[in-house]
């Protein structure tokens, strides 16, 4: 795709326009999300354009584990979860403690500061808690990793039930910081958050994962991460360290979940709650990063997008919803193992090539 | 002291629950070298199964003949056994001498579609028909076939006689059932021809085809085998909890799970540490439940996973076994 990479020495305009005109379609997508599509579709249609940028991030993030490098995990959404409680711990008693008072529960720019805070604390919480479970299974064979994440998922889920009911804004105003942890609703879910999360926030997040990990594919470390997944001996042989290339797309990949989780705990309508985030979420990105395509980024948007889309137009099917992903899941396996668009991004399929006018990138 | 007891008794009839299952994922990630995330679902339809066949013969209250258990344990072996077999050949047979990760996923799907068919039993469309399934979300009470007086019961300590170390028929009949399948599970092993052409298939799948074992066959075989245990330990469960409910959240997947743990613990494709490891889960859980917290049972289970796969990841009983390039 890249402008500067044929034969010519490339001017520094040319290079500018490289390395900042990705950031730049991101500009444009989230004002334009924000300022014209959100108000011309109403709130139901913008809150349902917010869960397909949380589900983008969600399937992209986890393609980068299970596609690129090929490893399996089914825990993603125990990641999402980790980074949402410290998101939401954030804002919630961070709001108690700066401003006084019950958080509002609805968006206000004064907030916006903490917001960003608590997101980019959840995604490195995430991350880390990804470099923990990342490290003793990532020595293993793929199998292990499947399994412990889904381990890890459950032991996270049980952890935060055990956790005690929010205090009142009087006792947060005065309990030391280090007891706030321990008291993030429990079973019955962090209540009460403050809903920033709009079209503005979670298109930047998704359009900028996006970017990254589109990046990522077409670098060096994507590279390496790619040949892990088709070669790990070989890759080995080639001098790629392939444990540790291993664990840096884990924890990339659970610090973006960390940031998915950010989102949907700010999210209006949504409760942070252990039991969303169980297993079952987990399975969902699985699907979509399936259906997609092991490694293809424009296939885990589509994906992401239809099955968000799926479950409200079908909304009086909804129990039969798993029953068809599963059969889905089995088919797609038995039929086409790659997925959908296999490695390949959309763009870069013959038949799209051919409509292009055959311009199509090699 | 009753308390330690009484913790290791039902960590010894947990934990043979979770050998039981626990064989069965060992002996299909020994042959076929991934995990059957659709055991867990065998094993719940193992103990539905034997809930309806109950159901069917009319064994609703506590006084029914002896052979009873026998009758709803054998059924819903058989069932499970044909269950595993048609899985094996409608989703896995097809996918063989394909990448690993492609069989996981069917498993996921084969695992997600078996749990929640199971939660269509309230659903309008389908009692239109006159289709309801036995099984479903609301919690049904399993009647027990045993008596349930306690066959023993003693104080241990004299300044206490009122707390009782009870032994119970069905934690009697949990232990027994499971150790004697076990024992014959050994004995199929490693003491027939079948167990050695199921061992050598294991070891080497080409060559053992190559010396004339119907590869194939084998693989069937196992998942009937490793099914039927299931199905056992499904049955054994529901008369030990004497309810049993398909919920949401996912419980047979956590306990195929934790069987699966006890399978990686004693060392995955070995028969004999897939019943070592189901004991020593079964121990961890009751005596983290008895001494320090019951909620976070799990959290032990896990916490013992991640510490085996540090130090020693192939297993307590395997081998450590070098990749060939």
């Amino acid at each position: 795709m890249s402008l500067a990479s044929y034969g010519k020495p490339a001017s520094p305009a040319v290079v500018a326009v490289d390395a900042l005109g990705p950031f730049a379609g991101v500009a444009v997508l989230v004002l334009l999300m924000h300022f014209v599509i959100g108000p011309a579709v109403g709130p139901y249609y913008a809150k349902i354009l917010v869960d397909i940028a949380i589900s983008i991030v969600l399937a992209v993030s986890l393609n980068v584990v299970n596609g690129f490098t090929g490893q399996f995990s089914i825990g993603h959404a125990a990641f999402m979860a980790v980074g949402g409680y410290t998101a939401a711990a954030i804002t919630y008693f961070g709001t108690v403690k700066i401003w006084g008072g019950l958080p509002l529960v609805h968006a206000d720019p004064q907030g916006w500061g903490l917001f960003v805070v608590g997101t980019v604390a959840g995604a490195l919480v995430a991350g880390l808690f990804g470099l923990f479970v990342g490290l003793p299974s990532l020595r293993l064979r793929g199998d292990y990793l499947a399994l412990v994440t889904l381990g890890f998922g459950e032991i996270v889920r049980v952890l935060l039930m055990q956790t005690g009911s929010i205090p009142d804004p009087k006792v947060i105003a005065e309990a030391p910081l280090y007891t706030l942890p321990l008291k993030l609703g429990g079973s019955l879910g962090f209540g009460g958050v403050p809903t920033y999360t709009n079209l503005f926030w979670a298109w930047l997040w998704a359009g900028l994962t996006l970017v990254i990990v589109y990046r990522l594919k077409a670098s060096t470390h994507g590279r390496a991460f790619l040949s892990v997944r088709e070669d790990e001996i070989a890759a080995e042989a080639m001098g790629i360290p392939t444990t540790s290339v291993k664990v840096r797309a884990f924890v990339l990949s659970a610090a973006l979940a960390g940031i998915a989780g950010a989102l949907f705990a700010h999210e209006l309508g949504t409760t942070l709650n252990p039991k969303e985030l169980g297993f079952q979420k987990s399975f969902e990105v699985v699907i979509m990063v399936v259906l997609g395509g092991m490694g293809s980024l424009s296939g885990a948007v589509l994906a992401a997008a239809v099955l968000t889309v799926l479950p409200e137009v079908l909304r009086e099917f909804s129990e039969y919803r798993m029953i068809v992903y599963a059969l889905i899941l089995i088919l797609v396996m038995l039929v086409r193992p790659q997925g959908l668009f296999g490695i390949h991004e959309v763009w870069e399929l013959p038949v799209v090539r051919r409509l292009l006018g055959g311009r199509g990138p090699k | 002291m009753t308390k330690l007891l009484q913790a290791s008794m039902d960590g010894v009839a947990v934990g043979s629950l979770y050998a039981l299952i626990a064989l069965g994922y060992t002996m299909v990630y020994g042959i076929l070298k991934f995990i059957n995330f659709a055991h867990s679902d065998v094993f719940m339809l193992g103990a539905w199964f034997s809930f309806a066949i109950c159901g069917f013969l009319g064994y609703t209250t506590a006084d029914h003949p002896v052979y009873a258990a026998l009758v709803a344990l054998i059924g819903s072996m058989a069932m499970c056994g044909a269950l595993g077999f048609t899985i094996e050949r409608l989703a896995y047979r097809p996918l063989r001498g394909a990448p690993r990760i492609n069989v996981l996923i069917t498993a996921i799907g084969v695992s997600l579609l078996l749990e929640n068919v199971g939660q269509l039993n309230s659903n309008k469309f389908l009692a239109e028909y006159g289709i309801k399934f036995p099984f479903g979300t609301r919690p049904t009470s399993v009647p027990l076939l045993l008596p349930d007086q306690p066959l023993l019961s003693f104080a241990l300590d004299s300044a206490h006689p009122n707390t009782l170390v009870n032994v119970l028929p069905v934690d009697v009949l949990v232990i027994g059932v499971a150790f004697t399948l076990m024992a014959l599970l050994q004995y199929l092993v490693f003491g027939t021809s079948l167990g050695r052409a199921m061992r050598a298939v294991s070891y080497d799948a080409k060559t053992a085809s190559l010396m004339g074992i119907d590869v194939d066959r084998v693989v069937s075989i196992t998942f009937v085998i490793g099914s039927a245990l299931a199905a056992a330990a499904g049955f054994l469960y529901g008369q030990k909890l004497q309810s049993l409910r398909q919920s949401a959240d996912g419980l047979w997947v956590l306990l195929g799970l934790k069987a699966f743990v006890a399978a990686v613990v004693g060392g995955v494709g070995n028969v004999r540490g897939a019943m070592a490891g189901g004991l020593m889960i079964g121990l961890v859980e009751q005596f983290g439940a008895a001494y320090l917290s019951t909620n976070l049972r799990d959290l032990y289970v896990f916490s013992l996973l991640i510490v085996v796969l540090l130090f020693k990841p192939e297993g307590l009983l395997g081998k450590a076994v070098v990749e060939k390039v």
